[in-house]
């Protein structure tokens, strides 16, 4: 009797309890992802390499132009990482300050990695959703002109632009943007593809909501996740297109600097002793790539369980 | 099977034609014609070097010159620059030279990659394991451009291996850095998911029913397993073959090869545009061709497949 007792007891207790709280789909993937141990270290490379980016002028003792002329001349000898000189990085082969030369290189490769990818997305999920909802002959249409886009080798094509209408940032921005929302279209019309015939759709469309608006304010919403796990890989992606190009001294021009233009000027002076001008760009270029693949593979297991 | 290769090209020709106008009419639609330099050139001269190269003809009429030549003659005419010199000239004197090494670096990425992936599947949660998924972790964020200069740093600067750059006719000395460079991040790739795939493939019924049935190891691999798993690696070429062609101009820059991208990178530094459109034809071309050779041979794998 005494042990009925206790149980009774302790179920009423447990019914006076707050009920355990309902988690939306969006909960769950944010403890999944802040439970992914190589996701949070991305992360943790992502804030670090974005504090460095915001907080690195304030640091530098040197500005990105200013030459040094005590180590012009011997950069190999006194041009090396040093506290006492303020090149905290060392100096590039101008005597330049190789600090502050690396922190607007990440600033330019961030900003082209999430501008394009934010070009990218827009034009990607917008052109993807019309032609996954609209259907029929402009979804062919539209489709046909992706597949044909596709074929292009893109890299040329860009560099082709590039030259033609001069190489400045805001072309690379364009350029960059205009090449890459082919695949991103091509899942985001999948995607709508399943979602248009959803019940809300066709409640939506009953109460004569006009099409554009059911696209914007019903799909797109819908859209979100993948969009944002394919975003979130896009960004290395055009990071390293960005890298390529300006490695090959066709993008970003002096005075402005990339991490493929600081990679190329530190690959091309290594045989003289001055290996940090390879070394620092090189690894923040390295773990930001990694920081970035890390976070979307995280996010892709978080919104997307398939294994739980 | 025939018509199905008819329809693929039925679309590679278009792609290609849309691919040749495009960029003639980005030609022409650029700020400055091709002869714009930083010394304003006369006008008469203007005018003659425009007669020269059919500048001055209506832009249908130009189109079409630079159509025909090219499909009925292979003919991509004269380099705006160097005057004595015709694009395919260029093409004849880089491209031999970045087939080569761009061939032997693909036959390395698909053979290493594909063993690789395989070893890791069969002996899943191993040492070799644990290797190719490290391996194909790190290639990810070691592009040709980084690969590079780490190796020639690495093999030349430090131990003098390996010469820093250079052709020489192709001695296998000056190839294997221009190599390992290019194919090191498709075989992490292929790699990755010849592992996944092979896994996937390895955990279906008919693998169980070879095994129980008693037939060796060997044999279910061989006969059951890869072809299967081969499929999603095959439709990887077509864009492994794109990245590796444009990887090839960081190689020929990067290694002094003489190849066909450093005519390219040159011709971009000097506005050369008829080089450059000839170059990115010619790339296209070949592309389309290539994704049109493993659409057959995914269709030839696969029977199920039919567009």
């Amino acid at each position: 009797m005494l042990v009925e007792q206790q149980k009774m007891e302790s179920l009423a207790g447990r019914l006076v309890e707050e009920e355990v709280k309902g988690r939306s789909p969006w909960a769950d993937a944010r403890r999944r992802f802040v439970r992914n141990k190589a996701a949070m270290f991305g992360l943790v490379i992502l804030v670090f390499v974005g504090a460095f980016a915001l907080f690195g002028p304030y640091i530098a003792a040197w500005s990105i132009d200013e030459l040094d002329f005590m180590v012009l001349g011997q950069v190999a000898e006194l041009g090396g990482p040093s506290i006492e000189t303020g090149h905290y990085f060392g100096t590039d082969d101008l005597g330049r300050d190789l600090f502050a030369r690396v922190v607007q290189g990440t600033q330019i490769s961030l900003m082209v990695g999430l501008v394009g990818a934010a070009i990218a997305v827009i034009v990607g999920t917008l052109w993807g959703a019309i032609a996954g909802y609209v259907g029929g002959a402009t979804d062919n249409v539209m489709m046909r002109t992706v597949d044909i886009l596709m074929a292009i080798p893109y890299m040329f094509v860009l560099i082709l632009l590039l030259v033609m209408f001069g190489r400045s940032i805001a072309m690379l921005f364009f350029g960059i943007g205009l090449l890459s929302w082919l695949d991103m279209s091509r899942i985001v019309r999948g995607q709508t593809l399943s979602l248009k015939n959803m019940e809300y759709i066709e409640a939506a469309r009953a109460t004569g909501v006009s099409g554009f608006r059911i696209i914007l304010r019903h799909i797109v919403p819908n859209l979100l996740g993948i969009v944002a796990v394919y975003a979130t890989l896009l960004v290395p992606l055009m990071i390293l297109t960005e890298s390529f190009i300006s490695f090959l001294g066709l993008g970003v021009q002096e005075p402005l600097t990339s991490w493929g233009a600081l990679i190329s000027e530190g690959a091309g002076t290594m045989q003289y002793g001055t290996l940090w001008q390879l070394l620092f760009p090189l690894f923040f270029f390295v773990i930001t790539l990694f920081g970035f693949f890390f976070v979307g593979d995280g996010l892709r297991d978080a919104l997307d369980p398939k294994d739980r | 099977m025939l018509s199905f290769i008819l329809k693929r090209l039925a679309v590679a020709i278009p792609t290609l034609l849309v691919l040749i106008v495009l960029s003639f009419v980005l030609m022409h639609a650029a700020p400055g014609g091709p002869f714009t330099r930083e010394r304003a050139i006369p006008p008469e001269v203007l005018a003659n070097l425009n007669a020269r190269y059919g500048l001055d003809e209506p832009l249908w009429k130009q189109i079409g010159t630079y159509l025909w030549n090219i499909v009925a003659h292979f003919d991509f005419g004269p380099s705006f620059v160097y005057p004595s010199r015709t694009v395919n000239d260029v093409i004849a004197q880089g491209f031999p030279i970045t087939l080569t090494y761009g061939a032997i670096s693909f036959l390395v990425a698909v053979i290493v990659g594909c063993s690789l992936g395989v070893a890791a599947a069969i002996k899943q949660n191993s040492w070799l394991d644990y290797l190719a998924v490290g391996v194909s972790i790190g290639a990810q964020v070691l592009p040709n451009f980084v690969m590079a200069p780490i190796l020639v740093l690495v093999f030349t600067l430090w131990l003098g291996w390996l010469p820093g750059g250079g052709w020489n006719d192709g001695q296998w000395e000056y190839l294997v850095m221009p190599v390992v460079a290019l194919s090191t991040s498709f075989m992490a790739s292929i790699a990755r998911i010849t592992r996944s795939s092979m896994l996937e493939v390895l955990a279906q019924n008919h693998i169980r029913t070879a095994r129980a049935k008693g037939l060796p190891t060997r044999r279910i691999l061989l006969r059951h397993a890869l072809k299967p798993a081969m499929l999603p690696v095959i439709s990887y070429l077509g864009p492994a073959f794109v990245t590796m062609i444009t990887g090839s101009v960081v190689i020929d820059l990067f290694f002094s090869t003489g190849g066909i991208g450093l005519f390219f990178v040159n011709a971009a530094l000097s506005r050369d545009y008829s080089v450059m459109m000839g170059i990115t034809i010619l790339i296209g071309g070949l592309t389309i061709l290539f994704n049109l050779v493993v659409d057959i041979l995914y269709a030839w794998i696969d029977p199920r497949i039919r567009y």
